[in-house]
């Protein structure tokens, strides 16, 4: 019962399609850019400061009695929400004015207000001077993961693939951002992390494209560079697209069976390994083209290794 | 390829039973795990608090008011000083981070620098022209008080959380002045936050009984004493009664060794103390010396009581008694005082709690998400490679085998994250195996023989495995390094999970592919 996913030897115009990819991928990056700048992303209270209460309730559907009792304490705009089961509600609660000991004080305000017979199954409490460092400490791991992978490609291969390698990974990170934009999820520490994840696994994809080029670019001298490439992407078809395959399926069981905490998470990774897999194969590679990789670098480079 | 050596065999097996040894103890429970003999690994895979339940407190030592206490305690000492030696002085005060005096005849100034200098070696002390002398904390000085203050925090949060030591809270430092407490079991925060809201400072003071209490309402406090306001006594329009207080600490609490719940002679609740021996001749001493006056006891800034000395009281015990205890509040204060004071007040910058039934619906969901994910991957290996499905299936579950072994011996904390970090892993650690199946296919196509196209399949494989893996291990090092908590739980499981594969998906499917190729010697192979 084996089953084929590609032909034996595929050959999809990956480099001579490439203008409909980069046309695609641009409009993608605009689109995301623009929905960032114009909607933004709905920052979790990791980064934005603030109170997060998950309750149960003893009965189902008390959401509208809860936010009838939770309005009259005038704490800002409180948001509630139903968390993947009807007893179960998501309260968020705006940073306070007055910094550490107002929220303190709105914690225990919403305590009182709700009564007893309330399960309280999380409370999570961050102060703007924790949201302030947890924002730039995201930002600072993302750009240092695509530094840190740019120079680990470019000591293992060349300038040009480096390049070719971040510029599909910055692809990958903004539109995931993008998406993040467009649907509104919570964007929190669990989602930076889903990011560099990303960022690893989508490189991970490059990597074997390009481990693939530079031995195609050893073996045959002559082959035209476009030729060689599209050849490369290819070969190693049947890999990426497997690999993929398996990934996803554990994060669908993921996203569906992990609990209500982990599907955002699960989401942008699913997101992210179908972009990353798209931008190693479709970006990456038919860059190159235009990065200018010389072969005689290569050769050069071969001949010191095998003396 | 058909030959491994024995040893690569050896270590590959030792390895592995190792692996099975050392996740092990995970399959009991905690207290069976617990109780096994020493010479068995009996270490479990330790549970974040997202999925065991607790509270978590980052909190911050407000090193300030350290280096303010210290400053106005400068300022008093000088102030003695110059007195004693009879040389006048004007503009005496505390700046940011030192002290200005300026000495009236400059002639003196020589001989007040000399006497101020030694008061306090953390300070850069200097002498200008007009008698003005200032004193800077150093650097050093400074850097060590904030260490010093953050340290002494965090033994007290512990004995204020945990005296019995049984509940095994995590108390570490972070950054510079903060301190992260994680409690286990606790989902209550507040009740952590009632132990740590006050500093518990206790002091004796004499009451000054020459100044007018009503000037200094008006704001004329006589240098030297302050005014204080009352716990529980209030005067007219519910504002507190207000003590004037000579500021210099008679006796200090410090010198505290215990605090207990006891009760008054009408039967009230008090908190009874003993005081060391050097605190025991204070008290003693002062409580001669001043027979029928009254005696501020002030805790916090605030004064609880301000009874007369009745008698002398030898031996340091004392009681302090107060119109609003209760048995609970002077058990709970007792238990402060027996901790001993902050240095300084803690402000809670960060506060998450999960209360058990959450962690255990986690740990349910993530326990189905993994194995539901695993037998997807596991059948669509089989039906995509076949007999090669089966032998990277079979690394697959020794990888899982080998993480949580990792996890336990290194007493890794596994969170929500984290499981999510291994269900990845379970997707992306079979990429070993397809790029080494993929490989074989291609060189089969070229004509190769079995043996060879098997040979140079895992050979260059290799390579690009290495490569592939060492960037997601980059990215799971900066999320370790930037990441707090259940983000670092997912680093964790992550790395582990991408070295375990590569160890399990070389070697676990090598020597499978080797038996089984010995056994049957196949002409052609289809993968």
């Amino acid at each position: 019962m084996r089953i084929k996913l590609l032909p034996a030897h595929p050959k999809f115009g990956f480099v001579n399609n490439r203008m409909v990819f980069f046309v695609f991928s641009a409009l993608l990056v605009a689109a995301s850019v623009g929905l960032f700048l114009t909607k933004g992303l709905s920052y979790g209270i990791d980064f934005t400061g603030g109170i997060m209460i998950e309750v149960k309730t003893p009965q189902p559907n008390q959401i509208g009695d809860m936010r009838a009792k939770l309005g009259k304490l005038e704490l800002g705009a409180i948001e509630l929400q139903e968390f993947g089961a009807p007893d179960d509600i998501l309260i968020r609660i705006p940073a306070q004015v007055g910094g550490e000991k107002a929220n303190q004080a709105a914690v225990n305000a919403v305590k009182v207000a709700l009564g007893d017979g309330i399960e309280y199954r999380r409370t999570e409490l961050v102060g703007p001077k924790v949201s302030d460092e947890l924002f730039w400490n995201g930002m600072y791991a993302v750009i240092s993961a695509i530094l840190a992978i740019l120079v680990y490609i470019w000591f293992r291969f060349e300038w040009q693939f480096g390049l070719g390698a971040v510029v599909a990974l910055s692809h990958d990170v903004i539109t995931t951002i993008g998406v993040f934009s467009l649907i509104q999820h919570e964007f929190n520490l669990a989602t930076v992390a889903a990011v560099l994840t990303i960022a690893g696994y989508s490189i991970n994809d490059t990597v074997v494209v390009f481990d693939r080029v530079r031995e195609n670019l050893r073996k045959y001298k002559t082959k035209p560079m476009d030729e060689l490439l599209n050849q490369s992407a290819n070969e190693t078809l049947s890999r990426t697209v497997m690999t993929s395959l398996t990934t996803l399926l554990a994060l669908v069981a993921l996203y569906f069976l992990g609990g209500e905490i982990i599907r955002d998470f699960a989401f942008a990774m699913i997101w992210g390994v179908l972009i990353g897999t798209y931008s190693s194969v479709c970006l990456a590679v038919p860059l190159l083209l235009h990065m200018g990789v010389q072969r005689r670098t290569i050769e050069e480079e071969a001949a010191e290794q095998q003396p | 390829m058909l030959k491994i050596e024995t040893w690569k065999l050896a270590v590959v097996g030792i390895l592995c039973a190792l692996g099975f040894a050392f996740a092990a103890p995970n399959l009991l429970d905690s207290d069976t795990a617990a109780g096994l003999p020493d010479f068995l690994p009996k270490s479990q895979i330790n549970l974040g608090l997202d999925l065991r339940g607790g509270s978590h407190l980052l909190l911050e030592v407000e090193v300030g008011v350290v280096v303010k206490e210290r400053l106005e305690s400068l300022v008093d000492s000088m102030r003695t000083e110059l007195r004693k030696e009879r040389i006048r002085y004007g503009g005496l005060g505390a700046t940011a981070s030192g002290v200005n005096v300026t000495i009236k005849d400059v002639a003196e100034a020589e001989k007040a620098y000399d006497i101020i200098r030694k008061l306090d070696t953390g300070y850069a002390t200097e002498l200008g022209d007009n008698g003005h002398i200032t004193m800077n904390l150093t650097e050093q000085s400074l850097k060590e008080r904030r260490v010093a203050a953050v340290e002494q925090s965090i033994e007290i949060v512990r004995r204020r959380v945990d005296p019995q030591g049984i509940k095994e809270p995590t108390i570490t430092r972070q950054g510079d002045d903060r301190i992260l407490l994680q409690v286990p079991g606790e989902d209550d925060p507040e009740q952590l936050k009632k132990l740590l809201g006050q500093t518990a400072k206790l002091t004796f003071h004499l009451l000054d009984e020459k100044g007018s209490l009503s000037d200094a309402m008006a704001g004329r406090v006589p240098p030297g004493s302050m005014l204080l306001p009352s716990v529980d006594e209030f005067g007219a329009l519910g504002k507190p009664r207000m003590y004037l207080l000579k500021k210099r600490v008679a006796v200090s609490g410090d010198t505290l060794v215990s605090a207990s719940l006891g009760f008054d002679q009408g039967n009230r609740p008090a908190v009874n103390f003993r005081l060391d021996g050097v605190g025991g001749k204070k008290f003693a001493d002062i409580t001669r010396q001043n027979l029928g006056k009254p005696f501020a006891i002030v805790l916090d800034g605030k004064v609880i009581s301000a009874p007369t000395i009745q008698g002398i009281i030898p031996g340091g015990s004392g009681q302090i008694t107060s119109g609003t205890f209760t048995t609970e509040s002077a058990k709970e204060l007792s238990l402060l005082l027996s901790a001993g004071a902050l240095p300084a007040p803690l402000t809670v910058l960060e506060e998450r709690s999960v209360g058990p039934g959450l962690g255990a619906d986690s740990i349910a969901a993530g326990k189905t998400a993994s194995v539901i994910g695993l037998v997807l991957v596991v059948i669509f290996m089989v039906i995509y490679y076949g007999r090669f499905g089966v032998f990277a299936d079979v690394a697959l579950l020794m990888n899982m085998v080998l993480i949580v072994a990792l996890l336990s011996v290194f007493g890794a904390t596994l969170t929500l994250p984290g499981i999510a970090g291994i269900v990845l892993t379970i997707g992306m650690a079979v990429d070993a195996n397809v790029l080494i199946f993929e490989r074989i296919r291609e060189e089969l196509t070229t004509g190769r023989g079995v043996m060879s196209a098997v040979d140079t399949g895992y050979k260059r494989a290799f390579g690009t495995i290495m490569d592939a893996n060492i960037t997601t291990l980059i990215a799971a090092a900066l999320l370790f390094a930037f990441g707090s908590g259940p983000v670092q739980g997912f680093a964790v499981t992550l790395a582990f999970g991408i070295i375990s594969s590569m160890f399990t998906a070389i070697w676990v499917t090598r020597i499978q592919v080797a038996m089984w190729l010995r056994r049957t010697r196949p002409a052609t192979l289809k993968i």
